[in-house]
């Protein structure tokens, strides 16, 4: 995907100004920033469901808005900070949702979809849930299930919002790495937004870091993760720390009496 | 999935709309029996049994199947275009213009020719009404059509008692009748069969994008679904076949709000099942209400609104506890 000179806006607000940021097949980028820096509405404006205020973005050499629903779907897969809605369905009828840019208006099912779907729902360990209804579903399931969906869906772009929401510590790894492997393997992209830094620095190589006044640092994740930038991308402190397990980043507040409740 | 067990449901629901039919070509105030009916190809034009099977009862039970049948595909769409569970076909005031152009006509004490025009241009005034005042206020939400049409629809509501209330004993009965759903003057044409047949190779050409839409209107943007494409649509279909279904028997009620619920609460959620299914049921179910109508208290007709509440009603309720007392 290429982004030349992209500027959005929320009403008077500028969120992102002049953004220039090519992301190739194969690589996982990490979107940082604090609360209301604009990551959700970059993803969203990304995905076309939203109007930018000035620049172009390109997907494989095309410009987005010259694509109809149907082609925006088949190459870009959005995943909601939201989750699913809870829709009375089962858990193979809510992830074969996922294959309706392919299917369109075919009446039957397709064995070759129904094999994407339950190959989508194996990898995050739901198969054996299959014909389970959604609303009986743990939070870290249907986190799971929308996942699942947007594996699914084939796209070339995966645009995730904040993508370990509900899910525990080891699901948070294991899921995200299976997707990685997938981009990695299928030359496709992902768009990672997430409040997890250290998340981010374990799953991404490339990171694109919102700051004030949409100024932003966009680079390999290595070169954009340090404590200066995040620092003062977050308003806060930020250090690293070193150990044999990988580099950290953890937040320091500088009045140590707020830091624990007796 | 297409699977054994839908094909199952669909050819049950068939026979089911079969058996419905002959039930009603032999109930009435004339007894007939099967045998009658299979000596019909053989008969002649003057006898007794053909008259009463041509000219009243056949007619009459294909009217009740087009109309149950266009009244469940409109409830069907009501509920996915609303995202309400009670929605039903009436709910955007389609019925109440129908209903004010119809009554108008029978004060003015016109011929059942006029009472369909006047069901036809009401009806049509409604759905335009509705339609540019929910648009005039900005785009399409699911909350402002909602709003437009219970409004709309209360206008009407006042309209109709204004009516009512101001006309003469004979005329009243002759209202209520209508209000209530009446298939005694109904007969349907080639067009209106045509209606159905487009209704159903359309619901099933946007059943999966249905089944999308259902999940919010961002899940089906991002899916690829042309969302505000799809409402309007969805919209005018659903109006159009309502406005079909009242100008041929008036408002019959609760056909397009219970036949969808019960047949998704039997499992029948995806549209490509849910839509034929629901115009074979919802035909099946008006049939047999009508058959009802004419014999439960003979000679004398009970409104067809009436039957379809008794039955269903507590079959609903059974229904309900049997799909309450499956997910516990």
């Amino acid at each position: 995907m290429q982004i030349t000179e992209l500027d959005v806006s929320i009403g008077e607000r500028k969120l992102i100004s002049e953004l220039n940021l090519t992301i190739r097949g194969g690589e996982s980028w990490g979107l940082l920033g604090k609360n209301g820096a604009g990551k959700t509405t970059l993803l969203h404006t990304l995905a076309r469901l939203r109007p930018w205020q000035g620049g172009g973005i390109d997907l494989q050499g095309k410009p987005i808005n010259q694509l109809d629903r149907r082609e925006v779907a088949l190459r870009i897969g959005l995943l909601f900070q939201e989750g699913l809605s809870l829709v009375t369905s089962t858990v193979l009828e809510s992830a074969m949702l996922g294959r309706y840019p392919h299917q369109h208006s075919r009446l039957w099912d397709d064995q070759a979809d129904v094999g994407v779907v339950k190959a989508a729902l194996a990898e995050f360990k739901l198969l054996d849930l299959a014909d389970r209804r959604i609303d009986t579903l743990s939070g870290g399931e249907l986190q799971r299930l929308a996942l699942a969906r947007l594996v699914a869906q084939s796209p070339v772009l995966f645009l995730l919002d904040e993508p370990s929401n509900h899910l525990d510590i080891a699901h948070q790894l294991t899921g995200l790495l299976a997707l990685r492997s997938r981009v990695m393997q299928d030359q496709a992209t992902m768009l990672m937004a997430t409040h997890d830094i250290n998340l981010a620095s374990r799953i991404c190589d490339h990171v694109l870091l919102l700051k004030e006044d949409g100024a932003y640092e966009a680079g390999a994740a290595a070169q954009v993760l340090t404590e200066n930038n995040l620092s003062s991308a977050y308003d806060c402190e930020i250090r690293r720390i070193d150990s044999d397990a990988g580099v950290f980043f953890t937040p320091v507040i500088s009045n140590p009496t707020s830091e624990r409740m007796p | 999935m297409i699977a054994f067990r839908q094909i199952l449901l669909i050819c049950t629901l068939a026979l089911l709309a079969i058996c419905a039919a002959l039930f009603s070509l032999l109930s009435g105030s004339v007894e007939l029996t099967l045998a009658d009916l299979f000596r019909l190809p053989s008969a002649t034009q003057s006898e007794l049994a053909t008259q009463i099977i041509f000219d009243i009862r056949l007619p009459r039970t294909a009217s009740a199947f087009v109309v149950g049948s266009l009244l469940s595909l409109a409830g069907v769409i009501m509920q996915v275009l609303l995202r309400n569970p009670l929605a039903d076909p009436y709910i955007l005031g389609v019925s109440g213009g129908a209903a004010v152009g119809a009554l108008s006509a029978i004060l003015l004490g016109a011929s059942s020719f006029w009472l369909s025009q006047g069901a036809f241009f009401g009806a049509l005034f409604s759905i335009l009404l509705v339609f540019f005042i929910a648009n005039g206020l900005g785009r399409w939400s699911v909350i402002r059509l909602l709003l437009t049409g219970v409004v709309v629809s209360a206008g009407w509501g006042a309209v109709i008692n204004i009516l009512l209330t101001t006309s003469t004993e004979n005329t009243v009965q002759s209202m209520l009748f209508w209000l209530m759903g009446d298939l005694s003057q109904s007969r349907v044409s080639p067009i209106h069969w045509s209606l159905l047949l487009a209704g159903l190779a359309g619901g099933l050409f946007l059943s999966r994008a249905l089944n999308v839409l259902i999940q919010g209107d961002q899940q089906a943007l991002a899916l690829g679904v042309n969302v505000s494409a799809l409402r309007f649509i969805l919209y005018f279909a659903a109006s159009v076949l309502t406005a079909s279904a009242v100008i041929i028997a008036g408002s019959v009620g609760f056909v397009g709000l219970v036949i969808p619920h019960m047949l998704r609460m039997l499992g029948a959620r995806d549209h490509r099942l849910l839509i034929p299914s629901a115009m074979l049921l919802g035909g099946s179910f008006l049939i047999v209400a009508d058959s009802l109508a004419r014999t439960l208290i003979a000679p004398q007709q009970l409104p067809v609104g009436v039957v379809t509440a008794l039955i269903g009603v507590p079959t609903f309720i059974v229904i309900l506890r049997k799909s309450i007392s499956r997910e516990a």
